[in-house]
């Protein structure tokens, strides 16, 4: 089968590849791109390491079709910082030590930005929620609970 | 429909390491020509923190900053032999071998900036900013990086060194089966509250208070981390995780993370620590390592809770609901154990 034309902005820079019918976008991110800041973890949408934004809504990156991508705007963690400065979310993960392995932490972040960008003052549950499609074997996810709610406080001090 | 309360408790005494047939570790440490050391281990950080405090082992036996000092432990083909990440080894075995890799780079380090400064090497001493001085006059200094450049340019000497730990195979004595394995033991002390649905068998964690014994906590953040996230590992482990549910038989095993239950972060469970240091003699700067033993203690205690919420001993893991209700049903009822009058 001939592969497909698909056009799509990826943190902001205009990406244009040639996909193979079928391929996920995680595949196509990770080794058609080049971006390796999302994860490769189940590959069937239970552990939420390939979480990433497209225009604007989570999504799981393993599930998701790459011909359908056309024309979207996708995020990841791999652009999340502003040239030298990473973005408070990454910030407080680090200070916070809300990363062992770090194998969930691109997903984890995500799931947190999709929640700030709709909630910017959300409760521990709020959190919770947000983060309840993303599996972690180290932290007992106490921790980056903590660190999402530091960000938060953050975000909304420097708005403010 | 009735929530039962209960208490359990556990406590450990944890092996550090093992030992089947004698267990080495190996670093080697060599300086660039700018002065930064390389230290090359063949154990992996498996996330809880084996680079930082190897590295800070490191930093500390040179005398160097620790901006100065760099871990690679990228390659088990290429890197010196290590048994590996495993048995809560990591701190204790791989940090002693790092204390005599950079034992020796050490000496070496002061050897060549005795050349330079025309003194004798044992009148020399660091003062971890990146500076080598004559002890009790500290204006005949030469920094690190000349040292180093002038020990491979001009002396023809590597600043180098090679460190091994080897804790000697232990055999099984053959009159009384006595064996001693390992050299020092971390201990733990943990009580866990929980409830128990005497409807539904479902436990739930709601609180863990524990003391955990590392020796001396080289990294407190590291330690508070890798232990909080560990314990809720056994949490998992008691209740919820199991590859065969009705082992042996292989019905209704999980195949992959749909079907494998791996609580989220619905289930934390609030957990207070207090950290006790107790530090070894032969473990690097008394530091023993939590590792494994974070997990271990919290078994006993929530089979323990369970017991003691609604009297079911279970004997085989996970704790599930439908194990716990057999055993209320079988026991003719809820049978809380030995607790005050209004408790439940």
């Amino acid at each position: 089968m001939s592969k497909i034309p698909v056009q799509f902005t990826l943190n902001g820079t205009e990406k244009a590849v040639f996909v193979d019918p079928g391929a996920n976008l995680l595949d196509v991110l990770r080794r058609g791109v080049g971006d390796l800041s999302p994860k490769y973890g189940c590959a069937q949408g239970t552990c939420g390491s390939c979480a990433m934004l497209i225009d604007g809504e989570l999504r799981l990156g393993c599930l998701t079709l790459a011909e359908a991508v056309s024309g979207a705007r996708i995020e990841t963690t791999g652009g999340l910082q502003t040239g030298e400065e990473p973005h408070p979310l990454q910030t407080a993960f680090m200070e916070g030590f809300a990363a062992q392995c770090g194998y969930c932490t691109p997903g984890m972040i995500m799931a947190a930005k999709a929640l700030l960008d709709r909630n910017p003052n959300p409760s521990r549950d709020d959190v919770i929620e947000a983060i309840s499609g993303n599996i972690c074997r180290c932290t007992g996810y106490q921790p980056i609970v903590d660190a999402i709610l530091t960000a938060a406080d953050r975000m909304r001090g420097r708005i403010a | 429909m009735t929530l039962c309360t209960g208490r359990g408790f556990a406590a450990i005494n944890y092996p550090i390491g093992m030992n089947l047939g004698g267990d080495p570790s190996q670093a080697l440490v060599h300086s660039t020509p700018d002065g930064k050391f390389k230290v090359a281990l063949s154990s992996i950080d498996l996330g809880q923190g084996m680079k930082s405090v190897t590295r800070q082992i490191a930093a500390e036996t040179l005398g160097v900053p620790i901006s100065d000092v760099y871990v690679d432990t990228a390659d088990s083909d290429t890197g010196p032999h290590c048994m590996g990440s495993f048995a809560s080894r990591g701190t204790h075995r791989v940090g002693n071998a790092v204390i005599r890799a950079a034992t020796e780079a050490r000496r070496a380090m002061l050897e060549a900036a005795s050349e330079e400064l025309e003194v004798n090497a044992a009148d020399l001493d660091t003062d971890g900013q990146g500076n080598i001085h004559v002890k009790g006059a500290p204006s005949r200094s030469i920094t690190v990086e000349e040292t180093a450049l002038a020990a491979q340019f001009k002396q023809g000497r590597t600043l180098s060194g090679r460190g091994i730990f080897l804790i000697q195979p232990s055999e099984a004595d053959p009159d009384t089966g006595e064996m001693s394995p390992v050299s020092c033991f971390a201990h733990a002390a943990l009580i866990v509250d929980l409830t128990v649905d005497d409807e539904t068998g479902e436990v739930d964690v709601t609180e863990i208070n524990s003391a955990y014994e590392v020796g001396r906590a080289l990294n407190p953040k590291l330690v508070e981390q890798q232990l909080i996230g560990g314990a809720w590992m056994g949490v998992s482990h008691a209740l919820y995780e199991t590859t065969e549910p009705y082992y042996p038989a292989r019905e209704h095993g999980p195949t992959d993370f749909n079907d494998y239950l791996m609580p989220g972060p619905g289930e934390i469970v609030p957990h207070n620590i207090a950290i006790l240091e107790r530090p070894a003699e032969d473990a690097p700067f008394g530091g023993k390592g939590p590792g494994e033993m974070c997990a271990n203690p919290v078994i006993p205690a929530i089979s323990n809770g369970v017991y003691n919420a609604v009297g079911v001993r279970c004997h085989d893991l996970p704790i599930t609901p439908e194990k716990v209700l057999r055993g209320i049903r079988a026991n003719g009822g809820a049978r809380p154990q030995g607790q005050p009058t209004g408790r439940r």
